[in-house]
């Protein structure tokens, strides 16, 4: 069935769907109208489980490990400041392998106050172990919650999802979503059935202390199982794909790369920007790919490595930035794809942030300036800031 | 793809209107997205919505900055707003006024078209003398300039959409469509 509805609301849909038992839930723009929406469906007896309005974010992520210690499958939305106060129990959800799904509507943290998109929060949870899947629109942001679910609760995996949609761009736009039928989507999705759960007659220890000699152990499965994962991502993504007929890639997607002289990696809502500048600039003779990172954590570096064998020159465009490096899908990518015997130029181009509108003409301004690089055989910096005032910060 | 912006007051109802615009392009087979721009609205303030229809999906996240259509839904808004701006040679406007072009002050050749939205909108109970309520009035007229949108498919999705009055809010449409006329 097609709907016209925003992100949060498609997010709202999947959770409903995927029959999730618990969900916390403190608002925050621009996650807001998620658990909004998710507690007016709680209120009207139209979810499977059970809605909690809890007083932080912190205590959101605390209630699901419990939750999901129980057995339940789990969800909550945040952003910005309210996923930052979640950190330290984003660690605990990790190494407790507790497989909840969150979804992130990016923005930036202040100050200055500022309440729009951009991917400083996401990415400054990329350590923590958490899954990071983001969306380029509304339909992609409901399948890949479904997916989210079927990934994090393979017994091989164990590991928390973060969904992420971009703040406003697409948690405030209405698009066009399919909504899949229940049916199916049990078919795809059968309940959460982990190995063990708390259980008063089968008394466990959980996340006590532990020696340093174990400490390692549990860290080192945690890697293993993030490489488990990178398997299951596309797995998963294929069996979506054949059930209802639509594919984001698994862990990367290349768009127009096939004969192309230059490449931009990017991730979040300006992939579409892309293609579509793409598609348009092909119409003038100039040959220039997409690179859609769907999947940050695990990052897909040998599905990346291609590139150097397909560009010259590759692109980054961070919708966050790494004070005192660079943007943080730069360093990731250019590690990434590095190779000792030569091997593909890296620029790296920095905007969108704070809610500033990236738009076609950027994208298109990108593109001309890896052309540049390409004919010129050298990178002239490693970042460039795009749309910038005048960079004093005065006006 | 064809581009549309509307302008209005917090209040009015601008964003609904987007929306409402959306789901009858959806239901007449179109794809869309349709966005606030992305203030702090407050009551009284101005307000911008966007509409994207195409026959294919639509890609671009990015604001409209040079429209096909310009939809007004408050000509004192034109006192400090430049509603005009970026607006295609060939792009037309909607305006919500019992005014004449020239009394507007709208000096672009673009086709420019008129009904009296808060006129309607009253004459139904919609919202109040100082601040009635006009998105669907709008809509309605906007389905008559704009061909590719069906009547009964903005009438279906002023009735999923409007929280209340819906039968009100689907008369004001249907007396928009057959009032506005060429300024």
């Amino acid at each position: 069935m097609i709907e016209v509805m925003t992100a949060n609301y498609a997010a709202a849909y999947a959770v409903k769907l995927a029959r999730v038992g618990v969900i916390a839930a403190y608002p925050i723009t621009p996650q807001s109208s998620i658990s909004e929406k998710l507690a007016e469906m709680y209120v009207k007896g139209e979810l499977h489980g059970k809605y909690f309005l809890v007083e932080s974010e912190h205590s959101a992520m605390s209630m699901l490990i419990g939750a999901s210690y129980a057995g339940a499958r789990t969800f909550t939305a945040t952003s910005s400041h309210g996923l930052a106060l979640m950190h330290e129990m984003l660690f605990w959800a990790v190494g407790a392998r507790r497989p909840i799904v969150m979804a992130v509507v990016a923005r930036a943290l202040a100050p200055p106050w500022n309440i729009w998109g951009d991917h400083m929060d996401v990415m400054s949870e990329r350590d923590t172990g958490w899954m990071q899947f983001f969306c380029e629109n509304n339909q992609e942001t409901l399948d890949t919650i479904l997916m989210a679910y079927k990934i994090s609760e393979n017994r091989s995996v164990m590991l928390p999802s973060m969904v992420i949609e971009d703040g406003f761009i697409l948690s405030h736009t209405y698009e066009a979503v399919d909504i899949p039928d229940q049916d199916e989507v049990d078919d795809f999705l059968p309940p959460f059935d982990p190995e063990w759960k708390i259980d008063f007659n089968d008394p466990r220890r959980f996340g006590g202390l532990t020696m340093p000699d174990w400490w390692s152990e549990f860290r080192y499965r945690i890697a293993l199982d993030q490489e488990v994962a990178r398997k299951k991502i596309v797995e998963v993504d294929k069996e979506f794909e054949r059930k209802f007929g639509r594919s984001y890639g698994g862990l990367v997607e290349f768009y127009n790369c096939d004969d192309a002289e230059v490449a931009l990696v990017l991730a979040g809502s300006a992939v579409g920007t892309a293609k579509e500048v793409s598609d348009k600039m092909r119409e003038r003779g100039k040959k220039v790919g997409v690179v859609k990172l769907k999947t940050f954590r695990p990052f897909p570096a040998e599905e990346l490595k291609k590139l150097n064998d397909m560009v010259p020159v590759v692109g980054v465009f961070d919708r966050s930035y790494t004070f005192g490096y660079g943007g943080a899908l730069y360093s990731e990518v250019r590690n990434g794809i590095y190779d000792p015997a030569g091997g593909a130029l890296v620029k790296n181009y920095v905007g969108g942030m704070g809610g500033k509108d990236f738009t076609p003409k950027n994208m298109e301004f990108i593109f001309e300036d890896l052309l540049r690089i390409k004919k010129e055989g050298k990178v002239d910096k490693m970042v460039e800031w795009i749309n910038i005032k005048d960079g004093t910060g005065r006006w | 793809m064809i581009e549309i912006r509307i302008h209005g007051r917090g209040g009015q109802g601008a964003v609904v209107a987007s929306e409402i615009l959306a789901r009858a392009a959806v239901k007449d087979g179109m794809r869309v997205a349709a966005f606030p721009f992305f203030g702090v609205e407050r009551r009284g303030a101005p307000v911008t919505a966007f509409c994207r229809i195409d026959d294919k999906p639509i890609r671009i996240h990015a604001g409209i900055y040079e429209p096909d259509y310009v939809i007004v839904l408050d000509p004192k808004l034109m006192e400090f707003v430049d509603v005009c701006q970026g607006l295609k040679p060939n792009g037309e406007i909607l305006m919500n006024t019992t005014r004449s072009k020239e009394e507007l002050g709208i000096n672009k050749p673009n086709k420019t078209w008129i009904v009296d939205a808060t006129g309607i909108a009253l004459k139904h109970g919609l919202g109040s003398e100082t601040a009635p309520i006009v998105n669907t009035a709008i809509v309605g007229a906007f389905a008559k300039i704009f061909p590719k949108v069906s009547l009964e498919s903005v009438l279906k999705s002023i009735e999923e959409a409007a929280p209340t009055k819906k039968d009100a809010n689907v008369a004001a449409a249907k007396e928009a469509y057959h009032m506005v006329k060429e300024a």
